[in-house]
């Protein structure tokens, strides 16, 4: 049996590659990520190409079947570490080659909140997407969001917090972005279990997202609408 | 049958639990990101409030102030030295609330998860869970809790751990897991896998269950699917009183005391023996389940569909169990696994 499935990942066209690529990631095999990104750069593809049809195309079809509950934490969390081996090798080169941007987000649990579970996988789920993350950790103050936000010059603040005691300070970040008028300069995206669509709204963020997928699809949606308003203004 | 859990067991056929503790002890005045185990040194006359608050309203058995007593959370203030020492005081307390109450009430060492992911994606081993939690077990037991009461734990191996550091503390326990995506628990797990993981263990708890997750109705969902399978094992539900709401700048649970007190009877209904609440469950809700259980005829097993009347509707469609479970994975068309 295990001769037959035996596999030369370089004996693979370009086209069936990458659908190999989609199904180790989903797999989570992390070794054979990194072989196959090598490959397709010997074989001349930009880091760019890799990175968006290979990596992100692959991890969207685990982000999928996470949000519609045929995968689970664990088998997305290999998945993510996947996509990070092949990550690593193709940041330096999309640095050296310009490549456009995802977007980068700021994200940390709130001040008063230790539980970062969900902030961990968001963000795992977020660089497999393609963005670039800065993890502020945990039990963040107001100023320490907004200070990496403009550090970073990062596109998108997301604030997580489990507690039903901790989450209505997500309003206090909001309210003083909205005071010193830099609240419409970014993205805001807030998750964690006690939270829902009404509470998000009633803070002021720009979406409430249920679970990892949902924040990386809102966060490319929004990204989208902000290229758009770009070109078109 | 020694332990007084069991004892209590035998001469009852439903037992009242207790409801919330983060919610009790923010309204008196914990600060948010504080650890409530250090109340247990600094306001001992809170933490027993917060057990007699649970006892005076009619609870059976009551869970210790040491949810976080584990090295692993209470390393997050500092305290990672003092996991035995403070689980030992929540015992303690609760000996003394349960013992001044006149009949028999169960001090249950409340023993949550770890908060770390395992290896090898985290850096929790099997022994490393197992060491921590049996270190806080030997601080519960010392203090004189009855049994210990695993809760809230997603992940599989979590739940393993402590039973073998149950085990390894020679005391009896429960455990519950938190069914609170989409039916599963974080890490995946339906009612119907964790009715068969706790039938393969080899110190099984003297009851098991659910608790907190989403609402009231996705609670009992969890509990009809443990039913469903017969364990003889007794069943756990301790729902959260209904979900929270955010209004004028605080949250509060939209779970009424009757709405409460309708979920117990449903409970039971669906075949659970220990009945109590999670957060937002305050002792008024729990004086209108004890008076529900106590004056309320059994009924028939509920429908989902009448759960959901009663209580309100559900978070997800399915809670991927019965022919959901049995529906193969889509083919990803994988072609090897290379050896």
């Amino acid at each position: 049996m295990a001769d037959e499935d035996d596999l030369i990942l370089s004996d693979l066209d370009d086209g069936e590659l990458v659908s190999q690529m989609h199904d180790d990631l989903y797999d989570g095999l992390k070794e054979e990520i990194e072989e196959s990104v090598n490959i397709l750069l010997e074989r001349g593809w930009t880091p760019y190409r890799i990175l968006t049809e290979a990596l992100v195309s692959g991890m969207k079809v685990v982000g999928d079947d996470f949000r519609d509950g045929i995968l689970f934490v664990p088998e997305v969390l290999l998945a993510a570490n996947a996509m990070k081996g092949g990550m690593a090798i193709l940041k330096p080169l999309l640095v050296e080659t310009g490549a456009p941007k995802m977007g980068k987000m700021v994200i940390g649990t709130v001040k008063g909140d230790i539980h970062d579970i969900g902030k961990n996988l968001v963000s795992m789920m977020m660089e497999g997407a393609g963005f670039e993350v800065v993890d502020l950790g945990i039990n963040n103050a107001v100023e320490k969001y907004l200070d990496a936000l403009k550090a970073e010059d990062a596109d998108i603040l997301g604030m997580s917090a489990l507690l039903t005691t901790t989450m209505p300070y997500m309003k206090v970040v909001i309210d003083t972005m909205k005071e010193q008028g830099i609240r419409d300069d970014y993205i805001v995206l807030v998750g964690g279990a006690p939270l829902n669509e009404e509470f998000g709204r009633a803070i002021g963020a720009d979406a409430y997202c249920r679970d990892a997928a949902v924040a990386v699809e809102t966060a490319k949606q929004f990204i989208a609408r902000k290229h758009n308003q770009l070109a078109a203004g | 049958m020694t332990n007084a859990l069991s004892k209590l067991l035998e001469t009852r056929d439903w037992l009242l639990a207790d409801g919330a503790t983060g919610t009790n002890l923010f309204n008196m005045g914990l600060a948010s990101g504080d650890a409530p185990e250090m109340w247990n040194e600094e306001h001992p006359e809170k933490i027993h409030a917060l057990y007699k608050g649970a006892v005076d309203a009619g609870s059976d058995l009551f869970l210790t102030n040491s949810f976080g007593g584990n090295a692993s959370r209470l390393k997050l203030h500092g305290a990672e030295k003092r996991a035995r020492e403070l689980s030992r005081m929540s015992a303690e307390i609760g000996r003394e609330v349960a013992d001044a109450s006149g009949r028999t009430v169960i001090v249950a060492g409340s023993v949550g998860p770890t908060g770390e992911i395992f290896a090898p994606m985290g850096t929790l081993t099997h022994e490393i869970a197992v060491e921590m939690f049996h270190e806080q077990a030997e601080g519960l037991k010392e203090g004189g809790a009855d049994v210990l009461w695993g809760e809230t734990i997603s992940a599989p191996e979590e739940y393993k751990a402590a039973a073998e550091a149950a085990a390894l503390a020679g005391m009896p326990w429960c455990g519950t897991m938190s069914f609170d995506t989409a039916g599963r628990t974080m890490m995946g797990v339906t009612s119907s896998a964790m009715v068969e993981m706790v039938g393969k263990l080899k110190h099984p708890p003297l009851a098991f269950g659910a608790n907190c997750g989403v609402g009231a109705s996705d609670l009992l969902r969890t509990v009809l699917g443990f039913s469903a399978l017969g364990p003889e094992t007794p069943l756990i539900a301790k729902g959260n009183a209904g979900i929270p709401k955010y209004v004028d700048g605080h949250i509060h649970y939209d779970g009424t005391p009757e709405l409460m007190a309708d979920y117990a009877v449903l409970a039971r209904d669906s075949g659970a023996t220990i009945i109590g609440g999670c957060c937002g469950t305050m002792p008024e809700h729990l004086a209108k389940m004890r008076e529900a259980l106590e004056t309320r005829p059994r009924g028939e097993r509920p429908t989902l569909e009448i759960i959901a009347e009663r209580l309100g509707g559900y978070s997800s469609a399915s809670d991927g169990t019965g022919d959901a479970a049995n529906e193969p994975r889509p083919d990803r068309g994988r072609r090897r696994r290379r050896a």
